[in-house]
């Protein structure tokens, strides 16, 4: 069972606290999306509970190991990271682009197994770019690299996916695309994590909600109890009306003040 | 997909026969059956002294240094992503001309046949280690810079060693060294950079797998379980071994290490890592090539390598980057 637990995790830059005191679990099954205004600490807190940054004070532990014990290779095979707007910096095919999310898996020295190229083609299908494979990662269009990005975090099966604002940039429907895929992932068993400025969306896919204020974790808990106008009052300064829950939440900001 | 194995035979076979044609062209051409025959004899024969002593020092030299400058641009451009990168650029190659002008302007030169290249793989390990803690903590941008500002410092050095050379001789001798050339090079020179080369070589390439995850960017390499810092160290004190060493023995030899990545790239994918291997080949067909160039090219007295290379090479660039322009927003 995947349980990932930040406790009292501190980030310090420029004498400042970025990412303050903050306390929060997860555990396979969660859908947890992580709001809070620009400049909130959530990329930082994203990068610290992926093990890319360590935190200046507290600690974060994935089923009861602190993250700093794992080895690169080891901790890469059970979560996979998206950071905000990812880019391939070379034209490497799709189908290598999403190879590349097996590399924590390959052996020391030698050529791509062949059980590999069988994980790769399952995702490539899974992923609906069959019709890309061959086409330079760097001339597909926004919505096609999210999804090939998305395929090459997935491809190893990692048990945690953790992405910063993984819909930021795409149409309506890659966005539902997107979010229906993370919430049927977080369905089947996995921990997800990501990071999400439409709140709406928010409201109807995730089952949990973390909220940042200037680097405090100011609310945590279930979506339907957690997701209120006074919470995003407090979040974001603004005023907001929340109707229904589920698949029919809606959340909408007021012209007012 | 196919192409990549088919890439390797070609420039094997051509790297072969270009290694041939070396043996026996020159200001005295030898005709290929007395090249065989001095291999088959090894007798005291005007052609073999020339075969053994002069040209085939040489050809290795030019496969071995031509190598080592077609994978280091190889690791550095995919380390960097930046298709501007080639070995000249983290300054090792100019800490090794240094560390060789120091040693051209005391004269270490008479006292011990050998100290020159030595100083200059001295020069390029210190260079090297000056960029290393320059850039350290910063990006790949804050390493190149680092370089930048290390050429700039050693070039300056450089030039301040010409202008205080204490003689003309002096100063002719300096100006000649850092054109570049692979002429007059012994089997002394071969075993001292071999070492030097394999290794910094193997640790270059050992690096194939971290520079195909950079494909994704620093955040997504390092989310894959590849150590940045490692990797960088890595590949820093690689190039220095090879580059410097292989620096040290002929000059300054500029673009064979710029081009050759660029050569081989859309033939194998734009895969990082498939690039090393071929991009050694075509360094090392691209330098022999030269060298023969050079050799059969006459006006006048013989033209240096890292002049001719430098002549080649611009045009490359310029290339390059009207061809960056066109891609990039």
């Amino acid at each position: 069972m995947t349980r990932l637990e930040a406790s009292s995790v501190v980030v310090r830059r420029n004498g400042r606290n970025i990412v303050d005191l903050v306390s929060a679990k997860g555990q396979a099954g969660d859908f947890i999306a992580l709001i809070g205004a620009n400049g909130a600490g959530k990329s930082t807190l994203l990068s610290v509970l992926a093990g890319l940054l360590k935190p200046d004070s507290g600690q974060v532990t994935l089923d009861g190991r602190t993250l700093t014990e794992y080895r690169g290779t080891e901790l890469a095979k059970r979560r996979a990271f998206l950071p905000q707007n990812p880019r391939c910096e070379w034209p490497i095919s799709v189908e290598r682009l999403v190879a590349l999310g097996l590399t924590p898996s390959l052996p020391a020295i030698g050529t791509f197994p062949e059980d590999f190229r069988a994980k790769v083609n399952a995702t490539l299908t899974a992923f609906d770019l069959e019709a890309h494979r061959d086409q330079p990662a760097t001339t597909l269009s926004g919505g096609e690299l999210a999804r090939a990005m998305l395929a090459r975090a997935l491809v190893g099966d990692p048990h945690i996916l953790i992405a910063d604002e993984p819909v930021a940039g795409l149409d309506p429907r890659h966005t539902l695309d997107t979010v229906r895929r993370l919430r049927h992932l977080a369905g089947e068993g996995k921990l997800i994590i990501i990071s999400l400025h439409d709140l709406t969306l928010a409201a109807r896919f995730s089952t949990r909600i973390l909220a940042m204020k200037a680097g405090r974790l100011i609310a945590d808990g279930p979506t339907a109890e957690t997701m209120t106008s006074g919470l995003l009052r407090d979040v974001f300064d603004v005023d907001a009306c929340v109707s229904g829950t589920g698949d029919t939440a809606l959340v909408d900001f007021s012209a007012g003040s | 997909m196919k192409s990549g194995p088919l890439v390797i035979l070609v420039l094997t076979l051509l790297l072969v026969l270009l290694f041939f044609i070396s043996l026996f062209s020159g200001r005295v051409w030898l005709p290929p059956g007395d090249v065989l025959r001095s291999f088959a004899s090894g007798n005291d024969e005007l052609a073999a002294i020339i075969v053994h002593e002069l040209r085939l020092p040489r050809a290795v030299l030019a496969v071995l240094v031509g190598a080592s400058l077609g994978v280091a641009g190889a690791v550095l451009q995919g380390f960097t992503r930046n298709p501007l990168a080639e070995p000249g650029l983290l300054g090792v190659a100019t800490g090794a001309s240094l560390g060789a002008v120091i040693s051209i302007y005391f004269g270490f030169t008479s006292v011990f046949a050998l100290a020159t290249p030595l100083a200059g793989l001295l020069g390029a390990l210190a260079a090297t280690a000056l960029t290393f803690a320059l850039g350290w903590g910063g990006g790949s941008l804050a390493l190149i810079l680092a370089g930048v500002a290390v050429s700039g410092l050693t070039a300056a050095l450089i030039s301040l060693s010409l202008n205080l050379a204490p003689n003309a001789n002096a100063a002719y001798e300096i100006m000649t060294w850092i054109m570049g050339s692979l002429a007059d090079r012994s089997w002394d020179h071969v075993w001292l950079v071999t070492p030097f080369i394999v290794v910094g070589v193997i640790a270059m390439a050992s690096t194939a797998r971290a520079l195909d995850a950079l494909s994704l960017g620093e955040t997504q390499a390092q989310s894959l379980g590849i150590h940045l810092t490692r990797t960088r160290l890595i590949i820093l004190l690689g190039t220095a071994t090879a580059v410097g060493a292989a620096t040290s023995v002929t000059g300054a030899i500029g673009f064979i290490g710029l081009v050759a990545p660029h050569l081989i790239r859309p033939w194998v994918g734009h895969q990082p890592s498939r690039i090393l291997l071929p991009a050694a080949l075509a360094g090392a067909v691209l330098l022999l090539g030269a060298d023969i160039a050079t050799r059969l090219i006459r006006f006048g007295p013989e033209l240096k390598l890292g002049v001719f290379t430098s002549l080649l090479g611009t045009p490359f660039f310029f290339w390059l980057v009207v061809k960056l322009r066109k891609t990039s927003p």
